[in-house]
């Protein structure tokens, strides 16, 4: 249908529509109207990323010179693909009404992994190693020894692309990562190369997070990206612990040891040039005189991994005097390493900061902050000119020169924990150095100051306020929408105790007690005995499941659910747990029906959903408290507390309820599908947990379904099953929570529609 | 069958059965007992009809073994070996193990035969009416009757049937027997009990075994090699109920035990499934994140306790349940359970035949499925019933009339209608060539009803003439004619001696059928005086096949 959003033509590729999507393409107008930044929230499973690329696409149409690009984040591949599918059909749609197609270019881009289609590479899982290998044969030096030396191997793809490829520019339209790979095997030509070149020319660009984020990828990739351009995080729930994870280091003994390798391997390959061709060192050392930040040309090709920092912080100057040497550099580099070794050998443990942890290095070893945080390009820059082709040996010392650079540029915002040994195993040494990042805002900001429109979406963003505060931003819009719908499709329940009414929980000090694991346990037995096809349950951490599995054995618990339901289990093992999976979802095809024990915030709980019969019943057993002991946990909660006014419990509720809502929203998608939601702890009925979750699912968590012991919380869903299965219809439907263009159009609507907005938007005064 | 030459397989004297003496026969099918002074059995079960036996405990003074059967009723034998009660109970241990042995092997086949036959009766009448006449009658054999019928049960433990396998297709639909599948806690349904003295038994049922043996197939080619030439029955499922497969939570595991290399099969096994599932896009976690950064990147600290726990035992139990999970999942695949060489291989081969170029599509038909929303989109299923077409060019290019191509053009209707306008105008009749008045009436005598031309028209219906009884007799008479010819007929071309014995034995039935069912039905028909001749038909086909013995006969014997 074609709609008028606030005088804005958008086809929407489908013939009904959702009030609230109706309304988040308001919302979202209203934002890009106002080119500020916006935080909406809106149930999963109705429709979330349609009504983005219907109302974005639109307005990129009709006001090409507001908006000039759609830069589209997601979390997983998987996700990825199904933007660029959806994208697919509104462009047929597009096609259908106006009689023709779009004359749009849209790219997904991910990484070489991904997109590589060089045959020696191909079946390769390891993305380091093919990256390694690609650098090995693309990167200029090796081009150049191939025009001397036919026998040095270059990638055939990429030289075609860059005889060919460059000035002609991709025919429009739009590409998933599998139509990038055929039109590149068409050609004969690199298909990731030919996706990053053409991303500058692109109107809409679908990728992960950490191609904005990431400063070491974002600044290779995604540089030249215009500043009229909106930007969207969808699934955005977790993107403050993205932020901190991409500027975060550690450095454990491995480490250490793998760096000394590979600076002896530096030393011998600078010995020999040094003998060789010694001109090359003395370019090299000139060069980085004349003020040239990079010895050398910078190609696309031959940057793997750019500089750790933020693009505000790079130093604009030279290089120092005393790292231009290449020599020098190496014997810099190594009395650092050995003073990071000296650090590692503690017996108890030592939180500092950066600032601290600099002076210390200048007292001991002499080492000054400036030359540090020239160390990654430095680095970088002597390894091309001592063309190492397998630049995977040299991770490590990477990741070193990067710890340099990062704590010697940030004095705020960033935390040094020393760990001597895991506390989980006290008795082995196993010294870790953390440089943790404690701010979130510090990894988005250059994010939110360069794009005009910053959208942050997702299903559970609740509760709205959390996100401008610890990302630092001013949002010009905030909402929060509710499903209408015709049924009550959901059916949360918090299950407060057992039928023995022993208090259930996961709380610390009674999370072993047996009746409590006896109770979880039997309340997942009879669920399976009455809930059809798949059940989901969710722990809170990967050790709790194995010893609550464990015990069930013991207790016979595992055996009553088998009778019902066939048991699968996460691993930690990725691999494993996608066989599980496989077959979890085979059992629930077949009629068998399964029960899919899993951990929240866990690979599973992230990436994969559970909708229609893969997910009747989810269980939450507890609540997904981080694990509040981590030091690094300890430092970020303290710096919230002294920067953002945030107090520690608020912001670990806020954490755990989000997880807790992301784990049991996987269960529904679209409005006629219908899943049971189980919050067994006896917590979640408390007003402060309770009242974090989102608005969707709140609304139906009336008083009656607050404290319910096993007994009661299966006959209500036995109730709930039955009435579920009554037919149901799309007329049953219209009007209400689906509406034709009509009804939409009805001023009776209109006015109700107002009124919601009116309730969805936060006061933001 | 067996019947005539039974096997005996023990005989055991002072069996006493309502207090009188006798002696007790087991044999290849049956049981039988017979009193002392005579010669035939008085009481015979055969071992299908047997439910269970049970035995008298030790502390009671007569050794007794029951019988009870599958319709309730039940019998009691008392064991009296003038020797004393060692004796005595130790005839009784003979009788019970051999009856261990037998029962469950004839439980399972005959019931499911019995079961199979009995529903296919019941489902269908004509059927029921055929084994009436035909078996019931004593025409043939009720094996010679299901003979053809076995097959296509399509049941593995039928008998080799003396039809060979030129048989042609049966007209009874074959319903295909659902295969049962196996629940996921059959293992927990072997409950251990503790025997009093420290010792713990397992009680195990042949459904159970069965369970396992389909679900690990490693455990069964494990009995194969190793029962009874190594060990004896029970010592296998000690070891089994030793070994990982019941105790999940053990970990090392010895190499000299049994199992030890099932375990490490089964570790194969996931690997390769592994490797196997890594197709499907969606779920594949591994591929989930972009990221391609080293993991030392970041905070999470996760690496370092991978290792530490890998051995532990709560992770193997997880690992085995979800293998224990996925092999019960496939072995209710339709496919026969691939033994792990076979199915190495299949991943080989459609791993070469899919590539790249199969998997997009599906991808992204997956893909589709997983964003599209049904409520959104307009309704546009259709009420009616979809009209299914076998052969669509029939339909397309069915009856047409033979001249298409007869249209005209406006000037050709105008000069055709004044040409006949023409023709009337000038029309004069020509009286000579008329048919006379007399032929005429005698034309139209002729074809009025009762002339000579319109006698059939005045016949009754046959249907009208001949009594529903001898109808529905003559019917039925006719399916079991033809049931039994097409078992003659189904002999030739005689391939094998067993075919050429059937034909002659067919011909025998044949006959006998003639004279027991035919010639009384002639005979009625006969009574009733019929006009016309019911039985010429039938008489027709069998001299047809009597032919045809007799030529096949007489070149035989050249």
């Amino acid at each position: 249908m074609k709609i008028n959003i606030d005088g804005l033509l958008v086809y929407f590729p489908y013939d009904y529509i959702y009030p609230e999507q109706y309304l988040y393409m308001v919302e979202l107008k209203k934002s890009i109207d106002a080119q500020g930044h916006c935080v909406v929230e809106m149930p999963s499973g109705t429709g979330k990323t349609i009504s983005l690329l219907a109302l974005i696409v639109a307005y990129l149409q009709q006001n090409p010179l507001d908006v000039t690009k759609l830069i589209y984040c997601t979390r997983t591949i998987l996700e990825v693909d199904k933007v660029v599918e959806e994208l697919k059909n509104l462009m047929n749609y597009y096609e259908k009404e106006t009689g023709v197609y779009p004359n749009v270019l849209s790219l997904a881009l991910s990484s070489r992994k991904n997109l590589c289609i060089h045959p020696q590479l191909q079946g390769m899982r390891e993305g380091k190693v093919i990256d390694g290998r690609c650098y090995g044969m693309t990167a200029s030096f090796v081009r150049e020894k191939h025009k001397y030396d036919p026998n040095v191997p270059v990638c055939d793809f990429y030289e075609e692309f860059d005889a060919q490829g460059k000035d002609i520019p991709i025919p429009s339209g739009i590409y998933s990562l599998d139509d990038l790979k055929t039109f590149g095997a068409e050609k004969g030509w690199c298909p990731y190369f030919l996706a990053r070149h053409s991303i500058n020319h692109a109107q809409i660009i679908i990728y992960s997070y950490y191609y904005l984020l990431d400063p070491k990828i974002a600044q290779a990739v995604s540089k030249e990206l215009s500043k009229n351009s909106v930007v969207v995080f969808d699934e955005a729930h977790n993107i403050d612990n993205q932020c901190i994870e991409t500027m975060s280091v550690k450095i454990n003994k491995r480490t250490i040891e793998k760096s000394e390798n590979s600076i002896e391997a530096l030393q011998t390959s600078l010995e020999r040039i040094r003998t060789e061709d010694s001109s090359r060192l003395q370019n090299e050392y000139e060069r980085l005189v004349e003020g040239l930040r990079d010895a050398n040309m910078s190609r696309e090709t031959d940057v793997v991994l750019a500089n750790p920092v933020l693009p505000d912080e790079i130093l604009q100057e030279a290089v120092p005097g005393n790292i231009r040497n290449g020599e020098h550099f190496v014997r810099f580099l190594k009395r650092f390493l050995e003073y990071i070794k000296t650090r590692l050998r503690i017996s108890h443990v030592v939180s500092e900061s950066p600032a601290s942890f600099l002076k210390d290095c200048k007292q001991k070893v002499c080492i000054e902050r400036k030359p540090l945080r020239f160390c990654a390009e430095r680095l970088a820059s002597l390894m091309r000119t001592l063309e190492f082709s397998d630049v995977s040996d040299f991770s490590s010392l990477t990741l070193i020169a990067h710890f340099a650079t990062l704590v010697s540029t940030y004095t705020t915002g960033f935390n040094l924990i020393i760990e001597p040994f895991d506390d989980r195993t006290p008795t082995i040494p196993n010294p870790v150095l953390h440089f943790v990042c404690l701010d979130a805002s510090i990894a988005i900001k250059p994010v939110f100051e360069r794009f005009q429109t910053v959208v942050i979406t997702s299903g559970t963003l609740s509760p709205l306020d959390m996100y401008p505060k610890i990302l630092d931003f001013r949002p010009v819009n905030m909402a929060s929408f509710t499903m209408t719908l015709a049924r009550q499709c959901i059916c949360p329940m918090i299950v407060s105790r057992g039928n023995d009414q022993v208090a259930i929980s996961s709380k610390f000090e009674s999370r072993e007690d047996i009746a409590v694991i006896r109770n979880y346990g039997n309340l997942l037995v009879e669920l399976s005995a009455s809930v059809p096809d798949g059940v989901v349950a969710f722990f809170t951490s990967y050790v709790y499941m194995e010893s609550v599995i464990a015990s069930w054995y013991e207790q016979g618990i595992i055996d009553n659910i088998q009778k019902n339901k066939l048991l699968f289990i996460e691993t930690q093992d990725a691999m494993e747990t996608s066989l599980a999976l496989v077959n979890y979802q085979k059992a629930c095809d077949n009629g068998r029906g399964a029960v899919l024990l899993s951990v929240a915030r866990g690979k599973v709980s992230e990436g994969i959903d559970f909708d229609h019969h893969y997910g009747r019943c989810v269980v939450m057993f507890g609540v997904p408290y981080v694990y509040t002991q981590s030091r690094i946990l300890k430092a970020r909660l303290e710096y919230m507390r002294d920067h953002y006014n945030i107090r520690e419990n608020d912001f670990l509720t806020f954490d755990a309820m989000r997880h807790a809502a992301q784990c049991v929203g996987r269960a529904l998608r679209g409005k006629t599908d219908y899943g049971i939601m189980i919050f067994a702890d006896k917590r979640f009925s408390r007003m402060d947990k309770r009242g974090k979750l989102p608005k969707w699912i709140q609304e139906h968590l009336k008083d009656g379904v607050l404290n319910l012991s096993t007994d009661e919380a299966v006959q209500l869903s036995k109730h709930f099953l039955r009435q579920m299965a009554q037919p149901f219809k799309q007329e049953d439907q219209l009007g209400l929570s689906l509406l034709t263009l009509e009804q939409l159009q009805s001023e009776d609507m209109q006015k109700k529609i107002e009124e919601k907005a009116q309730h969805a938007e936060y006061d933001l005064t | 069958m067996a019947t005539s030459s039974e096997e005996v397989l023990l005989i055991v004297h002072h069996v006493r059965h309502k207090k009188s003496e006798g002696v007790l026969y087991m044999m290849g099918e049956r049981m039988a007992w017979m009193l002392k002074s005579k010669d035939s059995f008085s009481v015979s079960h055969s071992y299908a009809d047997i439910k269970m036996q049970k035995i008298s405990p030790d502390t009671k003074e007569k050794v007794q073994l029951q019988i009870s059967l599958h319709d309730g009723g039940a019998n009691t034998f008392q064991f009296t070996n003038p020797k004393g009660r060692p004796e005595s109970v130790s005839d009784r241990e003979g009788v019970k193990e051999l009856l261990q042995q037998l029962l469950p092997k004839f439980r399972r086949k005959i019931n499911s035969e019995l079961e199979e036959k009995n529903r296919m009766l019941q489902e269908d009448a004509e059927l029921f009416q055929l084994y009436k006449d035909l078996v019931v009658s004593q025409v043939i054999s009720a094996e010679e009757f299901w003979a053809n019928r076995v097959k296509n049960m399509n049941k593995p433990t039928s008998e080799p049937t003396p039809v060979g396998n030129k048989a042609p297709s049966n007209p009874v639909a074959s319903t295909s027997k659902q295969d049962v599948g196996v629940s996921a806690s059959f293992l927990a349904e072997v409950k251990p009990q503790s025997d009093g003295c420290n010792g713990l038994k397992y009680n195990i049922t042949t459904d159970i075994i069965e369970s396992i043996f389909k679900t690990y197939p490693a455990v069964q080619s494990k009995y194969q090699e190793h029962v009874p030439h190594n060990m004896s029955e029970s010592a296998f499922w000690t070891k089994f109920f030793q070994s990982h497969y019941f105790h999940r939570d053990r970990i090392n595991i010895h190499t000299t035990e049994l199992f030890a290399e099932c375990a490490k099969k089964d570790e194969e096994d996931i690997q390769s499934a592994i490797g196997e599932c890594s197709a499907d896009p969606l779920v594949d976690l591994t591929h989930m994140s972009d990221s391609t950064l080293d993991e030392d990147y970041g905070t999470k600290n996760n690496d370092t306790m991978d290792k530490v726990n890998k051995e532990s035992a709560n992770l193997s139990i997880i690992r085995r349940f979800n293998h224990h999970s996925t092999r019960i999942l496939q072995t209710g695949d339709t496919r026969a359970p691939k033994t792990i060489d076979q199915g190495v291989n299949e991943i080989d081969k459609s791993k070469v035949t899919s590539g790249t170029s199969l998997e997009p599509p599906m991808k992204k038909a997956r893909l589709q499925e997983k964003i599209e929303y049904t409520d959104l989109e307009a309704s546009n299923s259709s009420q009616g019933i979809t009209l299914n077409l076998t052969h669509q060019d029939r339909y397309l290019h069915g009856p047409t009339p033979a001249n298409n191509a007869t249209f005209m053009t406006s000037y050709e209707v105008e000069e055709a209608i004044s040409n006949f306008k023409n023709d009337v105008r000038n029309l004069s009749p020509a009286f000579s060539k008329v048919l006379s008045s007399n032929a005429a009436v005698s034309a139209i005598t002729d074809l009025s009803p009762g002339g000579i031309l319109m006698q059939n028209t005045s016949k009754q219906k046959l249907q009208d003439l001949v009594s529903v009884e001898l109808q529905q007799e003559v019917k039925n008479l006719y399916s079991a004619l033809c049931e039994l010819l097409r078992h003659f007929w189904s002999c030739f071309p005689t391939t094998t001696p067993l075919l050429e014995e059937k034909v002659v034995k067919m011909r025998g039935t044949l006959e006998r059928f003639q004279h027991a069912k035919l010639q009384p039905l002639k005979d009625k028909v006969v009574q009733y005086h019929c006009p016309v001749d019911l039985t010429l038909h039938l008489d027709e086909l069998l001299s047809t096949a009597y032919t045809k013995f007799e030529s096949w006969h007489a070149r035989r014997k050249k």
